[in-house]
């Protein structure tokens, strides 16, 4: 698969990482050319684009109009709309998907269509399960780190009073 | 009517005081604490602290019966977004955004904003309409009706200086609206003779600048 993602943070460089060890065809975009540090130095610097993501020309450059996927994973919530808006209606790229903070910016544009993921609902409702639910958890530290938990080896337990 | 307006640059700063000489009811919307202070002792009421972008500001604001929302930040994507919710969470009838990239017109229009308004476009078409070159200038576009309005002056060598109007069977994709000859503002008729110098403002579709073009302008 061929996916364009927009935004070299911590989201989007490991999301890089994690397609491109399954073997996908990943091109990153970002304004900051230091943000690619974040791929590491095996990722091939031919596979990221210095731009601005809301601009067609910088997408074409990535590659969209032959990318089967597009994910928006920068800091700003509408410059993340407005990029896979301009993916989906420009571009037809079949599947595009964007991170929203906003739970109501996500809930709107979730009826407009747009697919997206929303970390503020995510990480309260993995911290709700974890401190009212810990049980029904898996205790597996790496089954936790896949749903985005951190699991500590040792609990940190207060010293016990002398 | 009741107005909302996003973003308290100086575009939403003329715009608001505008719109409150016209008498209606406007609210401005700023984010930034320090250009709030600085505008709201003039526009008192008629601005208020909260980010547009913000859904939650939108409702408590009353965006429901807003009559008009109007994003004017100098970021498109923030622009777009304000006119996305206002559209889609609060059936807002008219939204108008600032495009600060022209190329954004279309994407904006496809995703259903209602107006667009392009100041690097309209300041590009204004410095162009100063140059005395021969040919045909868009002064202003009419998005819906597909319309623009059209400036060209006819020049020396034109081939239709010194004949009628009528006699240049003008297609009616060209709805000449205007011809001003120096201080005189004439209303074109088809017994008008069309002289070099003369300026004359029409009604175009995109074949109907092409076919002003080729009557005034080819010779």
């Amino acid at each position: 698969m061929r996916v364009v993602i927009l935004g070299c943070g911590r989201v989007g460089a490991m999301l890089a990482q994690l397609l491109t060890g399954e073997g996908h065809d990943v091109t990153v975009i970002d304004q900051d050319s230091n943000a690619f540090r974040r791929l590491g130095s095996e990722f091939p610097q031919s596979q990221t684009v210095i731009g601005d993501g809301t601009d067609a020309d910088v997408l074409r450059r990535a590659g969209i109009e032959q990318a089967d996927a597009f994910v928006a994973t920068t800091n700003g919530d509408n410059r993340n709309i407005m990029a896979a808006q301009i993916a989906r209606h420009t571009f037809d790229v079949r599947k595009v998907m964007c991170r929203i903070y906003d739970p109501i910016r996500q809930e709107t544009f979730n009826g407009l269509g747009l697919e997206s993921i929303c970390p503020t609902i995510v990480g309260a409702k993995l911290f709700r399960d974890a401190l009212v639910n810990p049980v029904m958890r898996s205790s597996s530290p790496t089954a936790s780190m896949a749903q985005g938990r951190s699991v500590p080896l040792t609990p940190v337990k207060p010293a016990p009073h002398q | 009517m009741y107005i909302l307006i996003g973003g308290g640059g100086q575009v939403g700063y003329y715009l608001t005081k505008g719109l409150l000489q016209q008498g209606h009811e406007v609210l401005l919307l700023e984010k930034d604490d320090r250009r709030l202070n600085q505008l709201s002792e003039e526009l008192g009421s008629s601005i208020t602290r909260g980010d547009a972008c913000e859904a939650q500001v939108l409702a408590d604001v009353g965006c429901e019966r807003a009559d008009a929302v109007i994003a004017v930040t100098g970021d498109d994507e923030d622009n777009l977004v304000i006119c996305q919710l206002a559209k889609a969470r609060f059936n807002v009838r008219r939204t108008i955004a600032r495009v600060n990239d022209p190329r954004n017109d279309d994407l904006f229009r496809k995703l259903g904003i209602d107006v667009t308004v392009s100041p690097t476009r309209t300041i590009l078409h204004m410095i162009e309409a100063e140059f005395p070159l021969h040919k045909v200038v868009p002064l202003m576009t009419l998005t819906r009706a597909g319309l623009s309005l059209a400036e060209v002056t006819v020049p020396q060598d034109s081939p239709a200086a010194g004949h009628e109007l009528r006699s240049l069977r003008l297609p009616s994709s060209v709805n000449l609206a205007l011809v001003v000859r120096g201080e005189q503002n004439i209303t074109p008729t088809g017994d008008t003779i069309i002289e070099a110098g003369d300026r004359l403002f029409a009604l175009v579709t995109a074949d109907g600048e092409a076919a002003l073009r080729d009557t005034i302008l080819t010779a």
